[in-house]
């Protein structure tokens, strides 16, 4: 796997939708940079528009004003150099495990020889090689994020979007699962941009923590996470964690009171 | 079927000859009236063994199936334009449900006078007559799709061809295959129904016969129990095929 990370730029993008008491504006004037290979957690009370944004950066939606690029490529829809992992793992029921993680190659048109060589690889970075001819209705939870993961990385993407991807499953689980992460970023050097409930979530993850208001979202802060790599369960113990921590949680409360 | 389920089955057809047997005794019916099973079963193995029911079975079940093949391709293209266009629904609903209200034996006639010759009109009827449960049934399944999932195929460049292949056919299909359940059986009627509006063969037209020149009641019901037959038969079909295509989700 090498794929070296992209630079996502999100340039004053404003969304409003249609709803039922009037135009409802789910960001306005949003602006965030992710360099090459950062990792960036965003985190933001409920409807904020986290999701919103990460759609619009994934090119399902167009803004109403602003831009998004790729390392200076306008991203006006959906692009294989972008990788998209949802909430909830959307996995197709009726096909296996193996033709899940397939179905983005299969849609690229990919050969038959070529796709069965790389699904392999995405099964195994995944750990899922056992589960391979499985349905999804048979994997616990987290195998089928895990699934939903290897899925998203089948195009080898140069950014890589998580839309709270771990927040369904138990606390244990989510945790292996964030060191895991972790370990596919150090070996692929992707950007990544994570939509977080969580501040621990984010100051394990992230370089950087981007607070949004409530709606409209907005940047509230930027917060660096200073806190050295590899970081392991164990480094959220630490004093700067703490810190970080609470820095974080003052710039939410003030998010939300505003 | 293992043995266990085999047996109540088994005792409950038992059952159903046993009261069948009684309603004679007991009404003091004559065999032109209700004849009993045993000679039922006789003579359904007799039609069979001696020739008359074959070119008659074998009429009505190609027109069963020639009129329910055309009938579900036409009702599943159908069924996805109602389900993927609103305007679509709103031209074609009314002609549709009126078309399923209007009794097919009314129409039968009338189709038999367009279509005189031979194998046509019975399977414009059964398609007719497929149509509407299939129709739905396709409408509802591609409606069903998951939006998460259709969200999915957009974010990977899917196109038009590849969404309804990939994902709204696979996940409707539970859903047409329930509709063309549904619509096996209709078809049976169908065939049934267009050969008494004329036809030279048929099951329908071995009924007419048994019960008016030969003045055979034993014989309709053997052709009774042959219609049923096909019926069950087709419908089993229907099911392991349904089985084959979504039963290891």
């Amino acid at each position: 796997m090498t794929t070296a990370g992209g630079h996502l730029s999100i340039d004053d993008v404003a969304v409003s939708f249609e709803a039922p008491d009037g135009r409802l504006v789910a960001l306005d004037g949003l602006s965030l940079d992710v360099g090459a290979g950062e990792i960036v957690a965003v985190i933001g009370p409920n409807g904020s528009g986290k999701s919103t944004l990460l759609r619009v950066a994934a090119g399902l939606f167009a803004p109403d004003r602003g831009s998004v690029t790729l390392d200076g490529r306008p991203i006006g829809e959906p692009d294989p150099a972008i990788g998209l992992v949802f909430q909830d793992p959307r996995l197709l029921p009726w096909r296996s495990v193996a033709a899940n993680v397939a179905y983005p190659l299969e849609l690229a048109g990919w050969s038959r020889d070529r796709r069965a060589e790389r699904t392999r690889e995405l099964l195994r970075v995944v750990g899922l090689t056992d589960a391979a001819s499985l349905r999804p209705r048979e994997l616990s939870g987290g195998m089928r994020q895990r699934a939903a993961i290897a899925r998203s990385l089948a195009l080898e993407p140069s950014v890589l979007l998580l839309d709270e991807p771990f927040s369904a499953l138990d606390a244990l689980t989510r945790e292996r699962f964030n060191v895991e992460l972790l370990k596919l970023w150090s070996r692929t050097g992707m950007t990544i941009l994570v939509v977080t409930h969580s501040i621990a979530e984010a100051i394990f993850l992230a370089d950087r923590v981007v607070v949004l208001s409530e709606r409209p979202g907005r940047v509230v802060a930027e917060i660096a996470v200073d806190i050295p790599r590899p970081r392991s369960p164990s480094t959220l113990d630490d004093a700067a964690v703490s810190a970080t921590g609470r820095e974080i949680r003052r710039h939410l409360a003030g998010a939300v009171a505003a | 079927m293992t043995l266990r389920n085999a047996i109540p089955v088994g005792l409950a057809f038992v059952l159903f000859l046993v009261a069948w047997q009684a309603v004679i005794q007991v009404g003091g019916f004559p065999p032109f009236i209700l004849p009993p099973p045993a000679a039922v079963a006789e003579r359904f193995v007799e039609a069979w063994r001696d020739g008359l029911m074959t070119p008659h079975a074998v009429a009505t079940l190609r027109e069963i199936v020639a009129g329910f093949v055309v009938g579900a391709a036409l009702a599943v293209a159908a069924g996805y334009a109602l389900a993927r266009s609103r305007v679509v629904e709103r031209i074609l609903s009314p002609y549709l449900v009126a078309a399923q209200a209007t009794p097919i034996l009314a129409l039968a006639p009338l189709l038999a006078l367009w279509f005189p010759e031979g194998l046509t009109s019975k399977v414009v009827i059964c398609a007719l007559i497929v149509f509407f449960p299939i129709a739905v049934a396709t409408m509802v399944g591609v409606r069903s799709v998951d939006a998460g999932l259709l969200e999915l195929g957009r974010s990977l460049r899917a196109t038009r061809r590849q969404v309804f292949v990939t994902l709204e056919i696979p996940a409707a299909l539970p859903s047409i295959l329930g509709g063309m359940r549904v619509g096996v059986t209709l078809a049976v009627v169908g065939a049934i129904v267009a050969e008494w509006a004329g036809a030279e063969r048929g099951l329908g037209v071995l009924i007419n016969l048994a019960r008016g020149s030969l003045f055979d009641t034993p014989l309709l019901f053997a052709t009774l129990l042959t219609i049923a037959l096909i019926g069950v038969g087709l419908y089993v079909v229907v099911v392991l095929v349904e089985r084959r295509l979504v039963g290891t989700r």
